[in-house]
C-alpha cells in the first residue's frame, strides 16, 4: 500500500514538472494560475506545521513537540541552516522527555 | 561569439555554486532519510522517494503524513499539490532548455526550487543551461547520498522517539515555509491555514485537513485574481 502511494505520488510530481516544460505557455501564464499556485505551498506547509505539532491522530494535544517547534522558530529567526533547525527541534524533544 | 558556448570561468563558477547548494541539500536529505525511516517507511521506499520524486517538500509531506497516522493517499495527494509549483518553474525554464527529445524528459526530473534559482540567475541562456544541469546532477547525487545515510543511521536506532525524531517533521516544514513568508499576505495565509487545519482535524481522518486547506487556498487564489 505504501509502495503504491510512493509510486503514484512520484509519477504525479514528475508529470507536473514535465507539464511546466511542455504545456503551451499561455496555460500557465493565466493570471489565476500564476497567483494561486505560489500560495499552495505556503498554506500546506503551514497546515503541516500546525497538525504535526499540535495533534496526535485526530486529537489536539500539547506536548514536548510544541517546545521543539518554539526552538525551531528561534533557529529560523536566526537564519540557521536547515539541518540545525531540524536537529535543534529533535534535541529539544529528546531532552525534555529525559527530564 | 557562439551563444551556445560559455567561458571556462563561468563554468567553474557555476560548478562551484552547484556543489555548494548540493552539499547543503545533502545534509538536509540526511534529515529526510531519518524522518522517513522513523515514520515507518522501509529503506528502499525512502530511497525510492528521493530517486523518483526528487522534490524535497513533497517528500517530507508524504512521510510526515504517513508518520502521523494518515493514509498514504492523503500523503500522496498533498505531495502532488506541493509539487504544483514545479510546473511554474518549468514554464520559466522552458525557454532555456531544449523543447523536445529525450533530454527534455530527463531535464524535467531536475525542475525544482534549487535548479530554477541557479539557472535564472545567469547572464546568457547558455550559462543558464549549464548552471541548470550542473546543479541538477550535483544535487541529485548528494540528495540521494544524504537520504541513504539518514535512513541507514535511523535503522540502527531501536526507538526514533528517544532521539526526538517525531518532533523533527514540523521543524522541517517550518524551515521550508520560512523563506516563503516575506510578504504580509503569505503570513496571513499561513496563519489561517494552520488554524483551519487544526479546527477540522478532530472531525476528519488524518491527512484530510491538508486537502481541505488546499481547496480553500485554491478558491481564495482564483477568486482574488478576478478582482
Amino acid at each position: 500500500m505504501i509502495w503504491a502511494g510512493v509510486l503514484v505520488a512520484s509519477a504525479s510530481c514528475y508529470a507536473l514538472k514535465l507539464a511546466g516544460l511542455s504545456l503551451p505557455a499561455r496555460v500557465l501564464q493565466d493570471a489565476r494560475v500564476q497567483r494561486t499556485v505560489p500560495l499552495v505551498p505556503v498554506a500546506l506547509l503551514a497546515a503541516l506545521v500546525a497538525t504535526q505539532t499540535f495533534a496526535t491522530g485526530q486529537h489536539l494535544v500539547l506536548d514536548v513537540r510544541a517546545a521543539a517547534l518554539g526552538v525551531a522558530v528561534v533557529a529560523v529567526l536566526f537564519r540557521a541552516p536547515f539541518l540545525v533547525v531540524v536537529g535543534a527541534a529533535a534535541a529539544t524533544a529528546a531532552l525534555l522527555r529525559l527530564l | 561569439m557562439d551563444s551556445r558556448r560559455i567561458s571556462t570561468r563561468a563554468q567553474r563558477g557555476a560548478v562551484r555554486d552547484a556543489l555548494g547548494i548540493a552539499i547543503a541539500s545533502g545534509a538536509y536529505a540526511v534529515s529526510f532519510g531519518a524522518i522517513s525511516t522513523a515514520a515507518g517507511l522501509s529503506l528502499l521506499q525512502t530511497c525510492a522517494l528521493s530517486v523518483l520524486m526528487f522534490t524535497g517538500a513533497s517528500q517530507f509531506a508524504l512521510v510526515g503524513i504517513v508518520g502521523a497516522g494518515g493514509s498514504v493517499w492523503a500523503g500522496a495527494a498533498t505531495a502532488a499539490l506541493l509539487g504544483s509549483r514545479n510546473a511554474l518553474y518549468g514554464l520559466r525554464l522552458s525557454s532555456i532548455l531544449d523543447r523536445s527529445g529525450l533530454r527534455r524528459l530527463l531535464a524535467a526530473h531536475f525542475v525544482i526550487d534549487e535548479t530554477t534559482a541557479m539557472a535564472i540567475a545567469r547572464e546568457s541562456p547558455a550559462e543558464s543551461r549549464f548552471a541548470f544541469w550542473a546543479t541538477g546532477v550535483a544535487l541529485f547525487f548528494f540528495w540521494n547520498l544524504g537520504t541513504l545515510i539518514g535512513a541507514i543511521a535511523t535503522h540502527l536506532v531501536p526507538d526514533p522517539k528517544v532521539l526526538g525524531l517525531d518532533a523533527a517533521p514540523p521543524a522541517a516544514f517550518l524551515a521550508l515555509l520560512a523563506p516563503r513568508l516575506r510578504a504580509r499576505e503569505a503570513m496571513a495565509i499561513a496563519l489561517a491555514a494552520g488554524v483551519v487545519a487544526l479546527a477540522c482535524l478532530p472531525f476528519v481522518p488524518a491527512g484530510i485537513p491538508l486537502l481541505i486547506v488546499a481547496v480553500l487556498v485554491a478558491l481564495f487564489g482564483v477568486l482574488r485574481s478576478r478582482t
